[in-house]
């Protein structure tokens, strides 16, 4: 077993691990956090997408003991008293999931898009993206409206980056 | 995945020292390739040391017509330093194709070469640049330094430290895309250096990425895509695999070479 201490959503945390254990797994099964899901667990799909030290990346392809020391913001730390992050909401109002499987790896790239690449985001610049994010209902249709939408309103909005 | 030992040393001494001592030990660096390797039990080390936290393999300096790039340096840091894109724009490029943004913001230049994967983008840029590949022991050209499909110059518990890449005075690469995994079907790195132009192709080789000699002269005569009207690789030695035989790999080395002329010649 190895000790790995990190921040996850804002809240310290410390646990002893074998090595071997994904962060995604540690998420989900340590921390009982849920919303981070596993499609692929090949570093396909994207729907483990968390934000690590404010980047996204593929937490199915992180160990757990990589992320000591380090910050992590998952699909549960961006909404704050209740309200939904301006990117969750904009899914929700141009109906940008189906099943809702890939939704909350889409949400957190989807933010970590705009942090990189501003709120003004064309179609072409949100599709290419995307591209380590696999939707296999929506024909994505929805979630470039969506995202693009999300873009907009995270400028109005003060910004709630409540863990990160 | 089979269980491990994790090592997490702070200074590349320390990692040297570790692997020294560890039985049966692999490096993560990124871990983009060695993790999904590890979880299909395809390697399975019985301890694995993690470079991530050593400072001393970071970072970016350009010194006269050099510019060199810690080992774990990230992806995503090549793509936001203006360093590289001022010195090699055609790094900054060819990065932009590496993977997805996720893979990007983990994977690292030093576990890429190291891997030399026959698909990677690092390996025809460090060909084609004449790049140095730095370790904590020696210095080794890269023209000495890939061996073949996943093989290299490094000996057990070598680390890399750095690649060190002089300036080239035009340079581009063009890469037909793998739709799905986003490797390089076929990716070709052409550089115009003071003594000459290299060319050097990844993902078509069945030995991995290599050099191509008689373009390297007729666009060292003429830098213009034109010159290499006439010019083909041996289909004998191209990969094939349900994706592209390899006359259509071999195919696409012209074509993708005759597009990276015309695009460093255009910047």
């Amino acid at each position: 077993m190895t000790t790995v201490s990190l921040t996850v959503n804002g809240q310290s945390v410390t646990a002893d691990v074998d090595p071997r254990t994904l962060l995604v797994q540690f998420l989900r099964d340590n921390l009982r956090l849920t919303g981070t899901h596993v499609g692929c667990d090949t570093s396909q799909c994207g729907a483990c997408v968390v934000h690590l030290n404010g980047q996204a990346v593929k937490s199915c392809t992180v160990l757990a003991v990589q992320a000591n020391a380090n910050i992590v913001t998952t699909i549960e730390g961006i909404s704050q008293g209740g309200e939904l992050h301006p990117m969750q909401a904009a899914f929700r109002e141009h109906h940008g999931l189906q099943c809702g499987y890939c939704t909350p790896g889409m949400i957190m790239a989807a933010i970590d898009i705009v942090n990189r690449k501003g709120n003004a985001l064309d179609e072409q610049t949100i599709r290419t993206e995307l591209e380590g994010n696999l939707c296999r209902c929506t024909g994505y249709h929805n979630i470039v409206k969506a995202v693009a939408a999300g873009a907009q309103a995270m400028a109005q909005t003060p910004l709630r980056q409540a863990a990160e | 995945m089979y269980a491990f030992e994790y090592h997490r040393p702070t200074s590349v001494s320390e990692a040297a020292k570790l692997a020294g001592q560890a039985d049966d030990m692999k490096f993560i660096a990124g871990g983009h390739t060695l993790l999904p390797t590890m979880k299909m039990r395809l390697a399975g080390p019985a301890n694995l040391i993690d470079l991530g936290q050593i400072a001393e393999l970071r970072g970016i300096t350009r010194s006269g017509d050099t510019l060199t790039i810690g080992a774990m340096t990230r992806y995503v840091e090549v793509l936001n330093s203006a360093e590289v894109r001022d010195a090699i724009p055609a790094l900054v490029e060819m990065t932009e194709l590496v993977g997805d943004p996720h893979v990007r913001h983990r994977g690292t230049i030093g576990g890429s070469i190291a891997n030399n994967d026959p698909s990677a983008d690092y390996p025809a840029a460090c060909l084609a640049l004449n790049a140095t590949i730095v370790t904590d022991r020696r210095k080794i050209a890269a023209d000495d330094f890939f061996q073949g499909i996943f093989t290299t110059a490094l000996d057990e518990g070598e680390i890399i430290t750095q690649v060190s890449f002089p300036i080239p005075s035009q340079a581009a690469y063009a890469k037909f895309r793998h739709p799905a995994s986003r490797y390089a079907l076929v990716g070709v790195f052409v550089a115009k250096h003071t003594d000459g132009v290299r060319v050097a192709v990844t993902g078509a080789g069945s030995n991995g990425v290599f050099r191509v000699a008689e373009m390297e002269d007729a666009l060292s005569r003429n830098f213009a895509a034109d010159a290499l009207n006439g010019i083909s690789v041996a289909e004998d030695e191209m990969n094939g695999d349900i994706h592209a035989d390899a006359a259509y790999r071999a195919h696409l080395v012209g074509v993708m070479a005759r597009r990276a002329v015309q695009a460093a010649t255009l910047g």
